[in-house]
Protein backbone atom coordinates (compact mmCIF):
# COMPACT_ATOMS: atom_id res chain seq x y z
CA UNK A 1 0.00 0.00 0.00
CA UNK A 2 1.71 3.94 -0.78
CA UNK A 3 0.17 5.71 1.60
CA UNK A 4 1.50 9.22 1.70
CA UNK A 5 3.01 9.87 5.17
CA UNK A 6 1.26 12.54 7.27
CA UNK A 7 2.75 14.35 9.75
CA UNK A 8 2.57 13.64 13.54
CA UNK A 9 -0.16 15.45 14.51
CA UNK A 10 0.70 17.09 17.37
CA UNK A 11 3.50 18.17 15.99
CA UNK A 12 1.74 19.93 12.95
CA UNK A 13 -0.69 21.02 16.21
CA UNK A 14 2.57 22.56 17.65
CA UNK A 15 3.84 24.13 14.46
CA UNK A 16 0.26 25.67 13.54
CA UNK A 17 0.09 26.94 17.14
CA UNK A 18 3.37 28.55 16.66
CA UNK A 19 1.81 29.99 12.87
CA UNK A 20 -1.08 31.42 14.94
CA UNK A 21 0.87 32.82 17.71
CA UNK A 22 3.23 34.56 15.15
CA UNK A 23 0.20 36.45 13.44
CA UNK A 24 -0.90 36.88 17.04
CA UNK A 25 2.17 38.88 18.02
CA UNK A 26 3.05 40.46 14.45
CA UNK A 27 -0.36 41.62 13.60
CA UNK A 28 -2.89 41.70 16.69
CA UNK A 29 -5.00 39.01 15.11
CA UNK A 30 -5.74 35.92 14.37
CA UNK A 31 -5.79 33.49 11.16
CA UNK A 32 -8.77 33.41 9.12
CA UNK A 33 -10.04 31.81 5.97
CA UNK A 34 -13.78 32.47 5.04
CA UNK A 35 -12.92 36.18 5.36
CA UNK A 36 -11.13 35.97 2.10
CA UNK A 37 -13.94 34.57 0.64
CA UNK A 38 -16.02 37.96 1.71
CA UNK A 39 -13.81 40.41 -0.03
CA UNK A 40 -13.55 38.16 -3.10
CA UNK A 41 -17.75 38.08 -2.68
CA UNK A 42 -17.82 41.83 -2.34
CA UNK A 43 -15.52 42.72 -4.95
CA UNK A 44 -17.35 40.68 -7.33
CA UNK A 45 -20.70 42.40 -6.46
CA UNK A 46 -19.00 45.32 -6.54
CA UNK A 47 -17.36 44.81 -10.15
CA UNK A 48 -20.87 43.25 -11.52
CA UNK A 49 -23.59 45.39 -10.04
CA UNK A 50 -21.56 49.17 -8.98
CA UNK A 51 -24.80 50.56 -7.72
CA UNK A 52 -26.13 47.43 -6.01
CA UNK A 53 -23.75 47.57 -3.28
CA UNK A 54 -23.94 51.32 -2.31
CA UNK A 55 -27.39 50.34 -1.25
CA UNK A 56 -27.22 47.10 0.75
CA UNK A 57 -26.74 47.42 3.90
CA UNK A 58 -24.26 44.30 4.15
CA UNK A 59 -21.87 45.64 1.48
CA UNK A 60 -22.27 49.26 3.27
CA UNK A 61 -21.14 48.10 6.56
CA UNK A 62 -18.67 46.62 5.25
CA UNK A 63 -16.98 49.27 3.45
CA UNK A 64 -17.10 51.03 6.83
CA UNK A 65 -14.98 48.14 8.48
CA UNK A 66 -12.90 47.70 5.65
CA UNK A 67 -12.14 51.01 3.62
CA UNK A 68 -10.01 50.94 0.04
CA UNK A 69 -9.95 48.00 -2.34
CA UNK A 70 -11.90 44.82 -0.93
CA UNK A 71 -9.04 42.75 -2.38
CA UNK A 72 -6.56 44.49 -0.56
CA UNK A 73 -6.95 42.72 2.59
CA UNK A 74 -4.87 40.98 5.36
CA UNK A 75 -6.63 37.58 4.66
CA UNK A 76 -6.36 37.80 0.69
CA UNK A 77 -2.95 38.12 1.29
CA UNK A 78 -2.67 35.52 3.66
CA UNK A 79 -4.97 33.02 2.02
CA UNK A 80 -2.50 33.59 -1.23
CA UNK A 81 -0.29 32.19 1.46
CA UNK A 82 -1.90 29.18 1.94
CA UNK A 83 -2.16 28.20 -1.48
CA UNK A 84 1.70 28.70 -1.94
CA UNK A 85 2.13 26.64 1.26
CA UNK A 86 0.12 24.19 0.82
CA UNK A 87 1.22 23.64 -3.14
CA UNK A 88 4.52 23.38 -1.48
CA UNK A 89 3.75 20.93 0.91
CA UNK A 90 1.65 18.83 -1.67
CA UNK A 91 4.69 18.98 -4.00
CA UNK A 92 7.23 17.94 -1.28
CA UNK A 93 4.87 14.90 -0.04
CA UNK A 94 3.91 13.93 -3.43
CA UNK A 95 0.99 14.67 -3.14
CA UNK A 96 0.04 17.31 -6.23
CA UNK A 97 -2.88 15.33 -8.27
CA UNK A 98 -5.65 16.53 -10.33
CA UNK A 99 -8.30 14.77 -8.72
CA UNK A 100 -12.11 14.51 -7.50
CA UNK A 101 -11.73 12.96 -3.93
CA UNK A 102 -15.22 10.70 -3.01
CA UNK A 103 -15.34 7.96 -0.49
CA UNK A 104 -15.55 4.47 -2.43
CA UNK A 105 -19.00 3.98 -1.15
CA UNK A 106 -20.36 7.20 -3.07
CA UNK A 107 -20.07 8.76 -6.80
CA UNK A 108 -18.50 11.91 -7.85
CA UNK A 109 -22.13 13.68 -8.89
CA UNK A 110 -22.85 12.96 -4.46
CA UNK A 111 -19.95 14.57 -3.45
CA UNK A 112 -19.89 17.83 -6.12
CA UNK A 113 -23.26 18.23 -5.04
CA UNK A 114 -22.15 17.77 -1.33
CA UNK A 115 -19.25 19.75 -1.91
CA UNK A 116 -21.01 22.58 -3.13
CA UNK A 117 -23.97 22.47 -0.60
CA UNK A 118 -21.64 22.03 2.24
CA UNK A 119 -19.01 24.99 1.00
CA UNK A 120 -22.85 26.94 1.02
CA UNK A 121 -23.79 26.68 4.56
CA UNK A 122 -20.23 26.85 5.39
CA UNK A 123 -19.74 29.96 4.18
CA UNK A 124 -23.21 31.59 5.21
CA UNK A 125 -22.62 30.05 8.59
CA UNK A 126 -19.29 31.43 9.27
CA UNK A 127 -20.79 34.95 8.61
CA UNK A 128 -23.15 34.33 11.60
CA UNK A 129 -20.18 32.92 13.39
CA UNK A 130 -18.07 35.93 12.57
CA UNK A 131 -15.08 33.70 11.11
CA UNK A 132 -15.11 30.05 10.70
CA UNK A 133 -12.87 27.51 11.92
CA UNK A 134 -9.85 29.29 11.67
CA UNK A 135 -11.22 32.48 12.35
CA UNK A 136 -13.37 31.96 14.76
CA UNK A 137 -12.91 28.58 16.67
CA UNK A 138 -8.95 28.72 16.34
CA UNK A 139 -8.24 31.81 17.00
CA UNK A 140 -10.67 32.29 19.39
CA UNK A 141 -9.91 29.90 21.27
CA UNK A 142 -6.23 30.98 21.26
CA UNK A 143 -7.37 34.83 22.54
CA UNK A 144 -10.01 32.75 25.06
CA UNK A 145 -12.86 35.05 23.49
CA UNK A 146 -16.11 33.82 24.53
CA UNK A 147 -17.72 34.00 21.01
CA UNK A 148 -14.73 32.48 19.30
CA UNK A 149 -15.23 29.33 21.54
CA UNK A 150 -18.75 29.27 21.47
CA UNK A 151 -18.39 28.92 18.01
CA UNK A 152 -16.14 26.09 18.16
CA UNK A 153 -18.36 24.38 20.77
CA UNK A 154 -21.34 24.87 18.27
CA UNK A 155 -19.22 23.92 15.02
CA UNK A 156 -17.97 20.40 16.17
CA UNK A 157 -21.12 20.11 18.27
CA UNK A 158 -23.32 20.50 15.35
CA UNK A 159 -21.28 18.70 13.22
CA UNK A 160 -21.73 15.50 15.62
CA UNK A 161 -24.85 16.47 15.59
CA UNK A 162 -25.86 15.98 12.11
CA UNK A 163 -23.37 13.34 11.20
CA UNK A 164 -25.51 10.82 11.56
CA UNK A 165 -27.30 11.92 8.66
CA UNK A 166 -24.58 12.04 6.18
CA UNK A 167 -22.93 8.92 6.97
CA UNK A 168 -23.69 7.39 4.10
CA UNK A 169 -20.96 10.13 2.59
CA UNK A 170 -18.44 9.44 4.73
CA UNK A 171 -18.70 5.51 5.77
CA UNK A 172 -17.14 3.93 3.58
CA UNK A 173 -13.88 5.25 3.91
CA UNK A 174 -13.26 3.61 7.20
CA UNK A 175 -12.29 0.52 5.32
CA UNK A 176 -8.84 2.20 4.43
CA UNK A 177 -8.07 2.71 7.81
CA UNK B 1 6.00 45.48 22.57
CA UNK B 2 3.41 43.50 20.45
CA UNK B 3 1.61 43.58 18.44
CA UNK B 4 4.18 45.17 16.16
CA UNK B 5 1.53 46.13 13.90
CA UNK B 6 1.13 48.96 12.90
CA UNK B 7 3.58 50.88 14.88
CA UNK B 8 6.72 48.51 13.93
CA UNK B 9 5.48 46.98 10.46
CA UNK B 10 3.43 49.58 8.40
CA UNK B 11 0.77 48.15 7.11
CA UNK B 12 2.14 47.56 3.46
CA UNK B 13 5.07 45.13 5.09
CA UNK B 14 1.65 43.68 6.71
CA UNK B 15 0.62 42.42 3.94
CA UNK B 16 4.30 40.67 3.20
CA UNK B 17 3.67 38.82 6.67
CA UNK B 18 0.05 37.84 5.96
CA UNK B 19 1.77 36.38 2.99
CA UNK B 20 4.32 34.60 4.76
CA UNK B 21 1.80 33.31 7.91
CA UNK B 22 -0.28 32.24 5.13
CA UNK B 23 2.33 30.01 3.33
CA UNK B 24 3.09 28.57 7.25
CA UNK B 25 -0.65 28.40 7.57
CA UNK B 26 -1.14 26.40 4.55
CA UNK B 27 2.17 24.03 4.70
CA UNK B 28 1.18 22.65 7.78
CA UNK B 29 -2.22 21.91 7.49
CA UNK B 30 -1.76 20.00 4.54
CA UNK B 31 0.92 18.22 6.27
CA UNK B 32 -1.53 17.51 9.20
CA UNK B 33 -3.16 15.53 6.14
CA UNK B 34 -6.15 18.48 6.05
CA UNK B 35 -5.93 18.54 2.49
CA UNK B 36 -8.80 15.61 2.57
CA UNK B 37 -12.18 15.04 3.75
CA UNK B 38 -11.59 11.36 4.43
CA UNK B 39 -9.35 12.39 7.30
CA UNK B 40 -11.05 15.93 8.10
CA UNK B 41 -14.65 13.81 8.63
CA UNK B 42 -13.11 10.78 10.30
CA UNK B 43 -13.49 13.32 13.25
CA UNK B 44 -17.36 12.45 13.38
CA UNK B 45 -17.34 9.51 12.55
CA UNK B 46 -15.03 8.10 14.67
CA UNK B 47 -12.11 6.62 12.63
CA UNK B 48 -9.29 9.63 12.50
CA UNK B 49 -9.32 12.66 15.52
CA UNK B 50 -6.45 13.70 13.83
CA UNK B 51 -8.23 16.70 13.23
CA UNK B 52 -8.72 17.35 16.99
CA UNK B 53 -5.83 16.97 17.72
CA UNK B 54 -3.84 19.20 15.68
CA UNK B 55 -7.06 21.64 16.46
CA UNK B 56 -6.13 21.45 20.25
CA UNK B 57 -2.88 21.42 20.36
CA UNK B 58 -2.53 24.01 18.05
CA UNK B 59 -4.90 26.45 20.17
CA UNK B 60 -3.54 25.85 23.33
CA UNK B 61 -0.25 26.30 22.33
CA UNK B 62 -1.06 29.51 21.13
CA UNK B 63 -2.88 29.88 24.11
CA UNK B 64 -0.23 29.64 26.20
CA UNK B 65 2.03 31.49 23.91
CA UNK B 66 -0.87 34.54 24.09
CA UNK B 67 -0.84 34.41 28.06
CA UNK B 68 3.28 34.42 28.32
CA UNK B 69 3.41 36.94 26.07
CA UNK B 70 1.36 38.93 28.27
CA UNK B 71 2.96 37.97 31.50
CA UNK B 72 6.24 39.13 30.66
CA UNK B 73 4.99 42.47 29.11
CA UNK B 74 5.71 41.73 25.43
CA UNK B 75 2.02 41.93 24.05
CA UNK B 76 -0.67 44.17 24.82
CA UNK B 77 -3.57 42.45 25.13
CA UNK B 78 -5.98 45.17 25.00
CA UNK B 79 -4.66 45.68 21.23
CA UNK B 80 -5.27 42.27 20.00
CA UNK B 81 -8.27 41.38 18.24
CA UNK B 82 -10.53 39.38 20.71
CA UNK B 83 -13.63 38.16 18.70
CA UNK B 84 -16.67 39.65 19.65
CA UNK B 85 -19.48 37.24 21.24
CA UNK B 86 -22.99 37.70 19.82
CA UNK B 87 -24.29 34.83 21.52
CA UNK B 88 -27.38 33.78 19.26
CA UNK B 89 -25.39 34.49 16.05
CA UNK B 90 -22.10 32.61 17.74
CA UNK B 91 -24.70 29.73 18.27
CA UNK B 92 -26.73 29.44 14.96
CA UNK B 93 -23.57 29.95 12.89
CA UNK B 94 -21.54 27.29 14.32
CA UNK B 95 -24.19 24.75 14.16
CA UNK B 96 -25.05 25.65 10.43
CA UNK B 97 -21.26 25.16 9.91
CA UNK B 98 -20.86 22.20 11.58
CA UNK B 99 -23.75 20.72 9.13
CA UNK B 100 -22.02 22.50 6.48
CA UNK B 101 -18.95 20.15 7.72
CA UNK B 102 -20.37 17.14 7.41
CA UNK B 103 -22.02 17.90 3.77
CA UNK B 104 -19.15 19.28 2.10
CA UNK B 105 -16.03 17.72 4.41
CA UNK B 106 -13.98 20.43 4.63
CA UNK B 107 -14.03 24.22 5.85
CA UNK B 108 -12.83 26.83 4.14
CA UNK B 109 -9.33 27.26 5.35
CA UNK B 110 -9.01 22.91 4.73
CA UNK B 111 -10.64 23.60 1.11
CA UNK B 112 -8.12 26.08 -0.56
CA UNK B 113 -5.27 24.07 0.69
CA UNK B 114 -7.19 20.82 -0.99
CA UNK B 115 -7.91 23.08 -4.07
CA UNK B 116 -4.10 24.28 -4.27
CA UNK B 117 -2.66 20.20 -4.17
CA UNK B 118 -5.85 20.04 -7.10
CA UNK B 119 -8.43 18.18 -5.25
CA UNK B 120 -11.61 19.13 -7.27
CA UNK B 121 -13.70 18.98 -4.37
CA UNK B 122 -11.70 21.18 -2.54
CA UNK B 123 -12.36 23.91 -5.53
CA UNK B 124 -16.02 22.97 -5.78
CA UNK B 125 -16.10 23.27 -1.68
CA UNK B 126 -14.86 26.88 -1.81
CA UNK B 127 -17.04 28.11 -4.60
CA UNK B 128 -19.97 27.07 -2.82
CA UNK B 129 -18.65 28.97 -0.06
CA UNK B 130 -18.55 31.99 -2.23
CA UNK B 131 -22.54 30.78 -3.20
CA UNK B 132 -23.14 31.12 0.99
CA UNK B 133 -21.62 34.57 1.48
CA UNK B 134 -23.67 35.68 -1.65
CA UNK B 135 -26.54 34.36 -0.19
CA UNK B 136 -26.25 35.99 3.38
CA UNK B 137 -24.92 39.54 2.12
CA UNK B 138 -27.90 39.90 -0.59
CA UNK B 139 -30.33 38.48 2.61
CA UNK B 140 -28.58 40.54 5.11
CA UNK B 141 -31.44 42.77 6.41
CA UNK B 142 -33.02 39.85 7.02
CA UNK B 143 -30.27 38.69 9.29
CA UNK B 144 -29.12 41.08 10.94
CA UNK B 145 -31.18 40.86 13.95
CA UNK B 146 -29.84 37.58 14.63
CA UNK B 147 -26.76 38.72 13.55
CA UNK B 148 -26.65 41.73 15.99
CA UNK B 149 -28.71 40.28 18.77
CA UNK B 150 -26.91 39.27 22.61
CA UNK B 151 -24.27 41.41 22.24
CA UNK B 152 -21.87 41.32 24.68
CA UNK B 153 -18.62 42.99 23.43
CA UNK B 154 -14.96 41.56 23.55
CA UNK B 155 -15.40 39.44 26.25
CA UNK B 156 -13.06 36.64 26.90
CA UNK B 157 -14.24 33.02 28.55
CA UNK B 158 -12.77 32.79 31.92
CA UNK B 159 -14.90 36.09 32.60
CA UNK B 160 -17.94 34.64 30.95
CA UNK B 161 -17.65 31.58 33.43
CA UNK B 162 -16.13 33.79 36.23
CA UNK B 163 -12.91 32.17 37.04
CA UNK B 164 -9.44 33.34 36.74
CA UNK B 165 -7.25 33.15 33.53
CA UNK B 166 -4.98 30.53 34.78
CA UNK B 167 -7.45 28.32 36.21
CA UNK B 168 -9.39 28.34 32.53
CA UNK B 169 -6.28 27.76 30.91
CA UNK B 170 -5.26 24.50 32.94
CA UNK B 171 -8.68 23.83 32.28
CA UNK B 172 -8.13 24.28 28.63
CA UNK B 173 -5.07 22.16 28.53
CA UNK B 174 -5.96 19.37 31.02
CA UNK B 175 -9.62 18.84 28.43
CA UNK B 176 -7.13 18.69 25.56
CA UNK B 177 -5.23 16.23 27.01
CA UNK B 178 -8.28 14.26 28.22
CA UNK B 179 -9.63 14.32 24.65
CA UNK B 180 -6.48 12.94 23.16
CA UNK B 181 -6.18 10.38 25.33
CA UNK B 182 -10.23 9.90 25.37
CA UNK B 183 -10.36 9.54 21.30
CA UNK B 184 -7.32 7.40 20.52
CA UNK B 185 -8.91 4.88 22.70
CA UNK B 186 -12.28 4.86 20.11
CA UNK B 187 -10.31 5.07 17.04
CA UNK B 188 -8.77 2.04 18.20
CA UNK B 189 -12.01 0.47 18.77
CA UNK B 190 -13.97 1.74 15.32
CA UNK B 191 -11.02 0.82 13.70
CA UNK B 192 -10.72 -2.63 15.57
CA UNK B 193 -7.24 -2.06 16.27
CA UNK B 194 -5.51 -3.39 19.58
CA UNK B 195 -2.84 -3.15 22.10
CA UNK B 196 -1.56 0.34 20.70
CA UNK B 197 -3.36 2.37 23.23
CA UNK B 198 -2.20 6.20 23.93
CA UNK B 199 1.40 6.62 22.52
CA UNK B 200 3.18 9.71 23.25
CA UNK B 201 6.18 9.81 21.25
CA UNK B 202 9.22 11.65 22.63
CA UNK B 203 9.28 14.46 20.98
CA UNK B 204 5.31 15.53 21.85
CA UNK B 205 6.66 14.45 25.37
CA UNK B 206 9.37 17.26 24.86
CA UNK B 207 7.26 19.60 23.69
CA UNK B 208 4.69 18.91 26.43
CA UNK B 209 7.83 19.90 28.81
CA UNK B 210 8.57 22.83 27.36
CA UNK B 211 5.05 24.25 27.19
CA UNK B 212 4.52 23.35 31.03
CA UNK B 213 7.73 25.28 31.55
CA UNK B 214 6.34 28.49 30.02
CA UNK B 215 3.01 27.93 31.15
CA UNK B 216 4.17 27.14 34.74
CA UNK B 217 6.38 30.44 35.14
CA UNK B 218 3.66 32.13 33.48
CA UNK B 219 1.02 31.11 35.83
CA UNK B 220 3.12 30.55 38.89
CA UNK B 221 5.42 33.93 39.25
CA UNK B 222 2.84 36.19 39.87
CA UNK B 223 2.35 38.68 37.02
CA UNK B 224 4.60 41.90 36.53
CA UNK B 225 1.80 43.69 36.96
CA UNK B 226 -0.26 42.88 40.07
CA UNK B 227 3.47 42.83 41.58
CA UNK B 228 3.70 46.59 40.91
CA UNK B 229 0.12 47.37 41.41
CA UNK B 230 0.45 45.56 45.35
CA UNK B 231 3.70 47.36 45.70
CA UNK B 232 1.99 50.30 44.90
CA UNK B 233 0.11 50.44 47.59
CA UNK B 234 2.29 50.10 49.85
CA UNK B 235 2.69 54.01 51.05
CA UNK B 236 6.02 53.35 52.70
CA UNK B 237 7.41 52.33 49.69
CA UNK B 238 6.36 55.52 47.73
CA UNK B 239 7.03 57.75 50.63
CA UNK B 240 10.72 56.40 50.76
CA UNK B 241 11.01 56.25 46.55
CA UNK B 242 13.34 58.61 45.14
CA UNK B 243 11.38 60.66 42.56
CA UNK B 244 12.36 64.03 42.00
CA UNK B 245 9.73 66.99 41.96
CA UNK B 246 8.69 69.91 40.23
CA UNK B 247 7.12 72.72 42.36
CA UNK B 248 4.33 74.56 41.03
CA UNK B 249 6.19 77.54 40.05
CA UNK B 250 8.07 75.97 38.03
CA UNK B 251 5.85 74.04 36.40
CA UNK B 252 4.00 77.60 35.49
CA UNK B 253 6.89 78.98 34.01
CA UNK B 254 7.53 75.96 31.55
CA UNK B 255 4.08 76.32 30.51
CA UNK B 256 4.04 79.97 29.70
CA UNK B 257 7.46 79.53 28.37
CA UNK B 258 5.78 76.51 25.99
CA UNK B 259 8.50 74.29 26.79
CA UNK B 260 8.34 71.61 23.92
CA UNK B 261 10.40 69.08 26.33
CA UNK B 262 7.89 68.87 28.96
CA UNK B 263 5.21 66.40 29.10
CA UNK B 264 2.66 66.08 31.73
CA UNK B 265 0.74 62.86 32.76
CA UNK B 266 -2.39 63.51 34.10
CA UNK B 267 -3.73 61.27 36.62
CA UNK B 268 -6.72 62.57 37.32
CA UNK B 269 -9.81 61.85 36.51
CA UNK B 270 -11.18 61.53 33.27
CA UNK B 271 -14.12 64.48 34.16
CA UNK B 272 -11.38 66.50 35.73
CA UNK B 273 -9.62 66.17 33.18
CA UNK B 274 -11.71 67.07 30.38
CA UNK B 275 -13.24 70.19 32.59
CA UNK B 276 -9.39 71.36 32.83
CA UNK B 277 -6.78 70.16 30.85
CA UNK B 278 -2.89 71.73 30.90
CA UNK B 279 -1.19 71.94 27.69
CA UNK B 280 1.03 68.99 26.91
CA UNK B 281 -0.78 67.03 28.85
CA UNK B 282 -1.80 63.59 28.52
CA UNK B 283 -4.61 61.72 30.28
CA UNK B 284 -3.73 58.46 31.89
CA UNK B 285 -4.98 56.10 34.65
CA UNK B 286 -2.88 54.06 36.66
CA UNK B 287 -3.39 51.18 35.13
CA UNK B 288 -2.90 52.19 31.74
CA UNK B 289 0.63 53.19 32.28
CA UNK B 290 1.42 49.10 31.30
CA UNK B 291 -0.23 50.01 27.67
CA UNK B 292 1.63 50.53 24.80
CA UNK B 293 0.32 53.84 24.53
CA UNK B 294 1.81 55.00 27.26
CA UNK B 295 5.05 53.45 27.01
CA UNK B 296 5.10 55.36 23.30
CA UNK B 297 4.87 58.00 25.29
CA UNK B 298 7.35 57.93 27.69
CA UNK B 299 9.98 56.92 25.75
CA UNK B 300 10.18 59.64 23.74
CA UNK B 301 13.87 60.93 24.28
CA UNK B 302 14.75 64.31 25.64
CA UNK B 303 11.63 64.87 27.25
CA UNK B 304 10.46 65.16 31.29
CA UNK B 305 7.46 63.33 31.98
CA UNK B 306 5.88 65.44 34.74
CA UNK B 307 3.31 63.18 37.11
CA UNK B 308 0.68 65.27 37.90
CA UNK B 309 -2.41 64.34 39.98
CA UNK B 310 -4.99 66.15 42.39
CA UNK B 311 -2.41 65.02 45.40
CA UNK B 312 1.16 64.23 45.24
CA UNK B 313 1.25 61.06 46.68
CA UNK B 314 -1.66 59.65 43.84
CA UNK B 315 0.80 61.42 41.23
CA UNK B 316 3.89 59.69 42.63
CA UNK B 317 2.83 56.02 42.71
CA UNK B 318 2.16 56.82 38.90
CA UNK B 319 5.87 58.15 38.68
CA UNK B 320 6.88 55.58 40.96
CA UNK B 321 5.68 53.53 38.57
CA UNK B 322 6.94 54.35 35.35
CA UNK B 323 10.23 55.01 36.97
CA UNK B 324 9.87 51.23 37.61
CA UNK B 325 8.66 50.23 34.15
CA UNK B 326 12.20 51.32 33.05
CA UNK B 327 11.31 54.89 31.76
CA UNK B 328 13.83 57.54 32.73
CA UNK B 329 13.52 61.97 33.26
CA UNK B 330 10.18 61.30 35.79
CA UNK B 331 9.15 64.04 38.06
CA UNK B 332 6.37 64.55 40.21
CA UNK B 333 4.08 68.05 40.80
CA UNK B 334 4.71 69.22 44.31
CA UNK B 335 1.91 69.29 46.95
CA UNK B 336 -0.29 68.03 43.18
CA UNK B 337 -2.84 69.82 41.24
CA UNK B 338 -4.10 71.35 44.28
CA UNK B 339 -1.05 73.01 45.36
CA UNK B 340 -0.65 74.06 41.74
CA UNK B 341 -4.51 75.34 41.45
CA UNK B 342 -3.58 77.33 44.84
CA UNK B 343 -0.54 78.71 43.98
CA UNK B 344 -0.69 79.67 40.47
CA UNK B 345 -4.65 79.39 38.93
CA UNK B 346 -6.29 80.75 42.07
CA UNK B 347 -3.70 82.81 43.09
CA UNK B 348 -4.79 86.04 45.66
CA UNK B 349 -2.76 88.45 46.80
CA UNK B 350 -1.74 87.97 50.31
CA UNK B 351 -2.96 90.55 52.21
CA UNK B 352 -0.46 92.12 54.73
CA UNK B 353 3.09 92.73 55.13
CA UNK B 354 5.21 90.44 52.22
CA UNK B 355 8.40 89.28 52.98
CA UNK B 356 10.98 90.88 50.62
CA UNK B 357 11.87 87.29 48.56
CA UNK B 358 8.49 86.70 47.89
CA UNK B 359 8.05 89.99 46.05
CA UNK B 360 9.34 88.43 43.14
CA UNK B 361 7.32 84.97 43.78
CA UNK B 362 3.87 86.78 44.03
CA UNK B 363 4.58 88.87 41.49
CA UNK B 364 4.91 85.62 38.99
CA UNK B 365 2.27 84.04 40.43
CA UNK B 366 -0.31 86.65 39.80
CA UNK B 367 0.82 87.14 36.24
CA UNK B 368 0.61 82.95 35.43
CA UNK B 369 -2.48 83.00 36.93
CA UNK B 370 -3.86 85.39 34.05
CA UNK B 371 -1.79 83.45 31.58
CA UNK B 372 -2.26 79.62 32.14
CA UNK B 373 -5.72 79.68 31.92
CA UNK B 374 -5.78 81.11 28.49
CA UNK B 375 -3.05 78.63 27.20
CA UNK B 376 -5.42 76.07 28.67
CA UNK B 377 -8.39 77.83 27.06
CA UNK B 378 -6.52 77.55 23.55
CA UNK B 379 -4.95 74.43 24.17
CA UNK B 380 -9.06 73.24 24.65
CA UNK B 381 -9.96 74.97 21.73
CA UNK B 382 -7.24 73.12 19.65
CA UNK B 383 -8.03 69.70 21.24
CA UNK B 384 -12.11 70.01 20.74
CA UNK B 385 -12.08 69.36 16.85
CA UNK B 386 -9.83 66.54 17.16
CA UNK B 387 -10.16 63.46 17.51
CA UNK B 388 -10.58 61.53 21.27
CA UNK B 389 -7.80 59.24 21.94
CA UNK B 390 -9.16 55.29 22.24
CA UNK B 391 -7.75 52.22 22.40
CA UNK B 392 -8.12 50.87 19.11
CA UNK B 393 -8.27 46.87 18.36
CA UNK B 394 -6.89 45.39 15.31
CA UNK B 395 -9.64 44.50 13.31
CA UNK B 396 -9.48 40.73 12.64
CA UNK B 397 -11.51 37.54 12.08
CA UNK B 398 -13.00 36.42 9.07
Amino acid sequence: MNKTKYMNPYLAGFLLGLVLLAAIYITGRGLGASGAVKSVVVQTVETVAPAHTGNFKFYKEYGEDHPGNPLMNWLIFEMAGVVIGAFISGLISNRLKFTLEHAPGTSAKVRIVGALAGGAFFGFGAEFGRGCTSGAALSGMAVMSTGGIITMIAIFGGAYAFAYFFRKLWLSYKGEY
Amino acid sequence: MGPLVPDVIGSQLNFIVALIIGIGFGFVLEQAGFSTSKKLVGLFYGYDFTVLRVFFTAGVTAMIGVIALAHFGLLDVKLIYINPTFLWSAIVGGLIMGLGFVVGGFCPGTSVCAAAIGKIDGMIFVVGSFLGILVFAEGYPMFEGLYKAASWGNVQMFETIGISQSLFAFLLIFMAVAAFWATTMIENRVNHKSGKGFHVSKLYLGLTGLAIIVGLTAFVLPDKRENMLHDLSNNNFIASYKIERMDADELAFRLIDNDKDLQIIDLRSRKDYDSLALPNSTHFQLDNLFDKDAGKLLSVKNKENVFIANDELTAKKGAVLAAELGFSNIQVLKGGFDQFRKDILEFAMPTGTIIRKDVDTFRFRSSASNLIPVLIKENKLKHASGEKKQVKRVLGGC
